[in-house]
């Protein structure tokens, strides 16, 4: 209605009394969208003429980008990495409870399994845009089992594997199928990865290097093919040490092709890392840190025992055990929760606010909110 | 004329919005009766805009019937660059109201034609009713708009390229480099704004004192445009003690000694609450 209709009749809504997260900084100032796209008001003054259709209060709040999770491997009871018939219904689930956490969108995130899993579990889930059913699926994230077995982790050693062919062959063997994958993590050390790591990149696939004990130079040769992230830094990889930091040593290394950014996910639950920890990283590269849960299938579950792809797992207090060990396995830390710990962890220039999400938007449309 | 003396520049803004807000609220806008109302840029009228999206944010006025027309606006500066008047008036008054985008004009610097751009400008007040009010600042030099030393006193609106003084004044909007200040502009002729029914100008700051000494207390000369004021039936200069330091004492005296009749204009203020 409001507008000279010159671009689209589709309403606008505006939100006001809000600050909204610009320039690195918070403002106060109105955000304006348009069928899911964020728009610019002065544009949409001058060229169209035109104002907002609806109004939203938002009493003070913060509005930030809707979060994304890169790294979860369920939550509420479910787990991804179970092969089951009806895994779509299980990721459904799950994206619908991560928008009380403010996710809006997020991968999948399969821990190494046998053939048989992935061939059961990739086919079932395509990639989806969010909306008032859930958070946006962005593809899978396929953690393994292209990986180290001297960094496993939680991962089990009897399904880890290695590049027979050095090509596509051994991905299509081990995962039959590489739609829907929006990321691999795989340990750069491995022999002939350097042609899986490219082969990926040309497919859109983003590479991301973990449970590993490559050394620097391996890691830069795997970014120089392409790779562009680091799958939860410090974690199942080699500590970094002044003569050869290891996978550690991307945050500051001048190798990177000029124009790219290495990204590093970063488990912001105070167990994962050493708050100190985190902040020489964040110093160290700012803009490459991305928050990710690594949540597992008892996340939003309350203490016991819970299995995890081919494992079961120990939940005591906040932390996440493989059962019988001191091994952590996955975190049950919501992404909120790591956005306020990151926040308490650093100094950022966010405002003292509590971070607590009070409601979740998708395309500008309200798909959650807090009962007050 | 009058001349209103206020003892600062917050005092001068408030009392400059509170009189355009009178003005709105009496004329009693509607869909077939538009206030229409000439506006300027820069950092004299910063504090007037203010004022005026706090009475918006009260409810004590509307922009809903109102038409604006800025003085002017650079040539070839892109729309979007922050210091182009578009960005101007859009960050600091029309996204804080409730004004109707189509009601705000704003010259085009980057028309294809810039006579034809003008010409059109023209015509727009003309359909609009001519303006009841025009407010409008006053450079060192002198000048109304972009109304250069030199402007012919009865000029319409046209392409102009800017004086010395104005490149040097506004330098510090361009990180203080000369090469980045736009040498033209398109603007409104001291013709065109001396059609208005009513003219206000606000003049603060000590640096203006000079330029408001030769526009009042001299003659009409087209070497200081806004001398051209002292033939208009009804023109309003509304500034602060530093602006009238070039001033004769008994002018100063004159018009202060007149604050109370001045200030009937703006005292009952009237709110949109009260209709």
């Amino acid at each position: 209605m409001p507008t000279n209709k010159s671009v689209s009749d589709a309403p606008i809504t505006q939100f006001i009394n809000c600050r909204i997260l610009k320039d690195h900084k918070l403002q106060r100032e109105d955000l304006w969208v348009r069928e899911g796209r964020i728009l610019d008001p002065e544009k949409l003054f001058f060229d169209e003429q035109g104002y907002a259709d609806k109004r939203v209060d938002c009493e003070g709040s913060i509005i930030a980008p809707g979060f994304i999770d890169v790294q979860i491997n369920g939550g509420y009871g479910i787990d991804f990495s179970q092969a089951s018939d009806d895994i779509s219904s299980g990721v459904s689930f799950v994206a619908r409870k991560i928008l009380e956490h403010g996710v809006t969108s997020f991968c999948p995130t399969l821990v190494t399994s046998p053939p048989a899993v992935y061939h059961k579990v990739l086919p079932q889930v395509k990639v989806q845009n969010g909306g008032h059913h859930g958070a946006g699926v962005l593809g899978f994230h396929l953690e393994g089992p292209f990986i180290s077995a001297k960094k496993k982790g939680a991962h089990l050693e009897q399904y880890l594997r290695t590049f027979q062919s050095g090509g596509i062959e051994d991905l299509m063997e081990a995962y039959g199928s590489l739609d829907n994958v929006a990321m691999v993590t795989l340990a750069p050390e491995l022999a002939s990865s350097q042609l899986v790591v490219r082969e990926l990149c040309q497919r859109g696939i983003t590479v991301s290097l973990g449970h590993s004990v490559g050394n620097l130079s391996q890691a830069e040769e795997a970014v120089q093919s392409g790779a562009s992230f680091i799958t939860h830094l410090f974690n199942a990889m080699l500590p970094f040490h002044h003569r050869d930091p290891g996978i550690v040593g991307l945050l500051t290394s001048d190798q990177v092709p000029a124009g790219r950014t290495v990204y590093y996910g970063m488990i912001a639950d105070g167990i994962h890392t050493n708050p100190a920890a985190l902040r020489i990283a964040h110093r160290a590269h700012p803009s490459g840190l991305v928050l990710v849960t690594d949540a597992i299938t008892a996340m939003g579950l309350p203490p016991g025992r819970h299995t995890l792809g081919q494992q079961v797992i120990e939940i005591q207090g906040l932390h996440a055990y493989v059962a019988g060990t001191k091994t952590l396995s996955g975190s049950i830390a919501t992404m909120d929760m790591c956005v306020r710990h990151f926040k308490q962890a650093s100094d950022l220039v966010l405002l003292s606010d509590a971070l607590n999400v009070k409601a979740t938007y998708i395309s500008g449309e309200e798909v959650w909110r807090k009962e007050p | 004329m009058r001349l209103v003396i206020l003892d600062d520049y917050n005092l001068a803004s408030e009392w400059a919005a509170k009189y355009i807000r009178n003005r709105i609220i009496q004329f009693k806008p509607s869909p077939e009766r538009y206030f229409t109302l000439g506006l300027p840029t820069g950092s004299t009228p910063y504090g007037c805009y203010q004022k005026l999206i706090e009475y918006y944010r009260n409810g004590d006025i509307s922009f809903k019937y109102v038409k604006t027309f800025n003085m002017d606006e650079y040539v070839g500066l892109p729309r979007d660059h922050p210091e182009s008047y578009h960005s101007y008036m859009w960050n600091n008054f029309f996204k804080h109201i409730d004004i109707n985008p189509a009601n705000a004009h704003i010259l085009d610097g980057n028309a294809e034609d810039l006579e034809a751009e003008c010409q059109a400008y023209e015509q727009k007040i003309t359909e609009a009713g001519g303006i009841e009010l025009f407010v409008g600042g006053i450079g060192p030099d002198g000048h109304i708009a972009f109304n250069e030393p030199g402007s012919s006193l009865v000029s319409r609106t046209r392409v102009k390229t800017l004086a010395k003084d104005t490149i040097l004044a506004n330098a510090r909007f361009f990180g203080n480099d000369l090469s980045k200040v736009p040498t033209m502009a398109l603007t409104v002729g001291v013709g065109t704004v001396m059609d208005a029914k009513e003219v206000m100008i606000l003049i603060t700051g000590a640096h203006k004192a000079f330029a408001l000494y030769k526009a009042i207390e001299e003659g009409v000369n087209h070497m200081w445009t806004v001398s051209a004021f002292q033939q208009h039936p009804r023109t309003i200069f509304v500034c602060d003690e530093d602006a009238t330091l070039e001033l004769r004492v008994k002018t100063v005296k004159y018009f202060k000694g007149l604050m109370h009749v001045h200030n009937k204009l703006v005292d009952p203020v009237l709110s949109m609450k009260d209709q």
